[in-house]
């Protein structure tokens, strides 16, 4: 039986706890009486998980097994989720591998010969030939790729379909051979709340058209947070284009979980809590920092990025999207979800080397200010952890450093617009629809690695509710210059940082660490 | 009576010193380079007049250090100019001052600035077919006549220059400028008159996209000038100074960015798609409809040439200093040109032109937000005045100029 999460107080016999920072991580002494949020303790996979994918397949939620939905001639077209999930990337072989064999086995089974095989990548880079391989292994990408295994262009207007606009006037388009099949099959990994569900096909295989519905400023300061669906406007978005969907597209999908063993067990220690580590893991979090420091950034940032988890499946639930999705959702609670009294003035979160769109690549400044006020800010339900005016602390070096062929819009982004405004508001009416529409980032999107010029301003809105939210947002550790561009501050030390904060929230605040990764979903009462 | 100048002579040794220096691109090099120049402070007995009318004695009151000047001093200006100049000889081009002798129209005692160019006519020689048209500029007869060779006052033997406390100007140089103008308002004229020239080389087609690389005082009044006499659209200045990119914006810049960022931010203009070849630096296939070169360094010019469009103009208003990469002009089919001094008149156009560059200059000078551009010196101050001038930029300096009047 795993221990649920729990929220510790800090006093004289607490150790120093880990904070994530980059490619680094230091131990923190935090405050007497500051609160740490621990995610419940990793759960056991499933051991058996080809049996459970095939016992999914064939007893699905809300539809007919999937055997009976296959039938010679028809256009099967499987979809599955892009290299933004899970983080860190999941080692081989991934679920996803798992499913689609099974998938293809029925479908050749039945004699479906028409088979299609895309990447829901959205307006995310495309993924490269050895990507594409490690999600669905070798054996579907000798047989598929390039053909036939692909990844979205949102971009590809000859490739996309207009479906229609949901009763709020919103736009529908989504990649046309999906549209066009008799059956799409969607494998997903749902590591957040708000990923899967209507989420997988309305977002994973739309156009910039369809996207700008619910990736906007407005929506995403009424989403509280984008991990609670219900309390989501993103999500109520996402919903009315499923339902739309749904009248013209037959979509099966399977939804996997995932447990928190998120680091191999060469770094177990970041899986454990701090005064659980054993000499070993003392040990190796004294070597790992070393290494870290002896290591050249280049060298060091590509060490981690080959760290593949070795995480467990935690469930597998197939069937009709409505039906699957609140399945995943509670698995999703079971192995993230603490319990958490009341706001605190200032929020600490350490921010990993990794967020879902620097994979093989550079986290820029965008993108750290996008994984600490945007996606770990969100990790609540009801209230974030922070009190309304309080302060958020992110430790992340965030170096003035772009990956110039992924993040070509970032840069200029970063440079002319962050330049003149950080108001997300401003930008968004200012400059979406150049860089959206700007013909050199669209080129690079389609025929390069680039993420879509649009992109950086959707990390951006990323944090919208979080800016409105804090009073103040300060970065340890982080470069003053990038810091500032982005219009936050920079502290050396905790004891800094507090200092800056003072102005907003006094000299005795109360302190909650969301202590993460493994991620942790904070259900503040 | 003896005037004090500042005369620059022919000493194979220092123009090499100074230009091994200037290469080293470090401010201590542009300092020793300045040290170096072949240049001393010398009492003379006033200039004589030339033969022939028009002519009168100046006293100048300010007198710019321009772009070509240190180019010349720094030995980093083409050896093409060599038999077009006569040392030894005093610099400075950028001249205001007072008239000491009486000429008709321009009473002794006027206050003038000066069109340096040393045409036909002030050569005593029937008019060549450029100075015909009014493009003495453009004269064919800059080394003939009664006069030394010089392409302009400041590099003639027997004009003197604007570095000292007499010279001599003919009244077809002379352009009287209205007691409301100040001095250091009117030494800008010159320069502002060769950015307006410039800026009238090529047609300029209303909502034009302009890139201007540099803003020094060159590209600085480019930038007013685009905006007073074009309608061009949006105009991008490449500035590499903080105090240079609040002036590029005060006088109509749309954007200013460092150079580093100057191809992209064209690219983003005019969404342009941009190249990066495997060595060397990136280049636009679109772009700008046109470049004004404003730096004179090689890399201000590769800037340009690799963010034009197809079809597009590069002006080179900038002395050009290093060549560059000329692929880009080649390949894409545009069209270089050469923008030097001012024009008298438009070809064809009255002999008293109200539109011509100096008079539009003596407007925009009197009119334009250009407090604070000039900063003096003492002659007997050069090396200062040199080095100031040699690193105006990063010292927040636009213009250095000598104070005459300060040598008592």
């Amino acid at each position: 039986m795993s221990r649920p999460g729990f929220v510790l107080e800090v006093d004289e016999r607490t150790p120093p706890l880990l904070v994530h920072e980059g490619e680094n991580f230091r131990l923190e002494r935090l405050p007497h009486g500051s609160r740490v949020i621990y995610p419940p303790d990793s759960l056991p996979g499933i051991k058996d998980l080809d049996g459970a994918i095939r016992r999914a397949l064939l007893n699905p939620h809300g539809m007919d097994p999937l055997p009976e939905l296959l039938t010679p001639g028809m256009r099967l077209t499987i979809v599955f989720d892009d290299l933004s999930l899970p983080l860190p990337s999941m080692r081989s072989p991934d679920v996803r591998q798992r499913i689609i064999e099974q998938v293809l086995e029925f479908a050749a089974a039945k004699g479906v010969d028409d088979v299609e095989l895309i990447a829901a990548n959205a307006l995310h880079r495309r993924m490269t030939p050895a990507e594409l391989k490690h999600i669905v292994g070798e054996r579907v990408f000798r047989s598929f790729f390039p053909k036939h295994l692909t990844n979205h262009d949102a971009e590809d207007r000859e490739n996309l379909v207009h479906l229609g606009n949901t009763h709020e006037g919103e736009d529908v388009e989504i990649n046309r051979r999906a549209a066009e099949s008799d059956l799409v099959v969607y494998v997903n990994i749902t590591s957040t709340a708000m990923s899967g569900g209507p989420k997988s096909v309305a977002v994973g295989l739309a156009s910039y058209r369809s996207l700008r519905h619910h990736h906007n400023v407005h929506t995403l300061q009424h989403s509280r947070s984008f991990n609670d669906p219900p309390n989501s406007a993103m999500h109520h978005s996402y919903h009315r284009m499923a339902d739309l969907l749904g009248g013209h597209v037959k979509i099966f999908t399977i939804e996997t979980t995932l447990n928190n063993d998120t680091f191999p067990s060469a770094a177990r220690f970041l899986n454990k809590r701090e005064w659980e580590w054993n000499y070993a893991d003392q040990a190796t979090y004294l070597a790992t920092r070393r290494g870290n420091g002896l290591l050249k950034p280049a060298m060091r940032r590509r060490l981690w990025h080959k760290t593949e988890a070795p995480y467990g499946v935690t469930g597998v639930h197939a069937g009709a999207p409505s039906e699957v999705h609140p399945l995943t959702l509670k698995n999703v609670h079971r192995q993230q979800l603490t319990e958490v009294d009341g706001q605190a003035d200032v929020a600490v979160y350490g921010l990993p080397y990794i967020g879902p769109y620097n994979v093989n690549s550079v986290m820029n400044p965008i993108l750290v200010m996008s994984l600490g006020l945007g996606y770990f800010f969100n990790l609540y339900v009801n209230k974030p952890i922070v009190r309304e005016g309080g302060v958020a602390i992110f430790y992340h070096p965030m170096p003035n450093e772009f990956h110039p062929v992924h993040h070509p819009s970032y840069i200029d982004f970063y440079e002319e617009i962050l330049a003149e405004t950080t108001d997300p508001a401003v930008i968004e009416a200012k400059y979406e629809k150049q860089f959206a529409t700007d013909p050199w980032y669209t080129h690079l999107y389609r025929k390069s690695y680039a993420y879509h010029g649009v992109h950086p301003f959707y990390m951006w809105y990323w944090g919208a509710h979080a800016m409105q939210h804090l009073g103040e947002v300060i970065f340890v550790g982080a470069d003053r210059k990038t810091a500032a561009r982005l219009g936050f501050r920079a502290a050396s030390t905790l004891n800094d940082a507090l200092e800056l904060a003072s102005h907003t929230v006094g000299t005795s605040p109360s302190i909650t660490y969301q202590h993460m990764p493994p991620l942790t979903l904070a259900s503040v009462r | 009576m003896s005037s004090l100048a500042l005369e620059y002579h022919r000493s194979p040794g220092r123009f090499l010193a100074a230009r091994g220096l200037s290469r080293t691109r470090s401010r201590v090099g542009g300092t020793l380079a300045g040290a170096l120049a072949p240049l001393r402070l010398v009492r003379n007995g006033d200039p004589e007049l030339p033969k022939g009318d028009g002519w009168t004695r100046v006293s100048p009151t300010l007198s710019g250090i321009c772009g070509s000047d240190l180019g010349l001093l720094h030995g980093t200006a083409s050896p093409y100019l060599g038999p077009l100049t006569s040392p030894p000889f005093v610099l400075g081009h950028e001249v205001v001052g007072t008239t000491l002798d009486d000429l008709p129209g321009i009473a002794k005692g006027t206050r003038v600035v000066l069109d340096s160019v040393l045409s036909c006519r002030v050569r005593g020689l029937p008019p060549c077919e450029s100075c015909q048209e009014g493009q003495t500029n453009r004269c064919d007869h800059i080394t003939s006549g009664h006069l030394a060779p010089g392409l302009q006052t400041g590099f003639c033997a027997d004009t003197g220059g604007g570095w000292s406390q007499r010279m001599v100007a003919h009244e077809e140089q002379l352009h009287p400028i209205p007691d409301s103008l100040s001095d250091q308002r009117a030494v800008l004229v010159e320069p502002l008159a060769c950015a307006i020239h410039s800026v009238r080389r090529v047609p300029i087609p209303p909502g034009a996209s302009v890139l201007v690389v540099g803003a020094g005082t060159v590209g600085l009044f480019t930038v007013l000038a685009l905006r007073q006499l074009t309608e061009a659209g949006s105009i991008h200045v490449v500035a590499k100074y903080r105090h240079q990119q609040e002036k590029a914006r005060q006088l109509g810049a749309t954007e200013v960015v460092e150079p580093g960022r100057a191809l992209r931010a064209v690219r983003r203009m005019t969404s342009a798609l941009a190249h990066r070849p495997e060595i060397g630096s990136e280049f636009l296939l679109g772009g700008a409809d046109f470049a004004f070169e404003c730096t004179g360094g090689s890399s201000g010019l590769d800037t340009a040439l690799r963010s034009v469009r197809a079809g597009g103009t590069v002006l080179l208003s900038g002395m050009p200093t290093a060549g560059a990469d000329l692929t880009p002009l080649w390949f894409r089919e545009l069209n270089l040109v050469g923008a030097y001094a001012t024009r008298q008149r438009e070809p064809g156009g009255p002999e008293e032109d109200t539109s011509s560059d100096f008079a539009k200059a003596v407007a925009l000078a009197a009119s334009a937000p250009l407090d604070g551009y000039v900063e003096r010196y003492p002659l007997h101050h050069w090396r200062q005045a040199l080095e100031h001038a040699s690193s105006a930029g990063s010292a927040g300096s636009i213009k250095i100029a000598f104070d005459l009047s300060l040598e008592g």
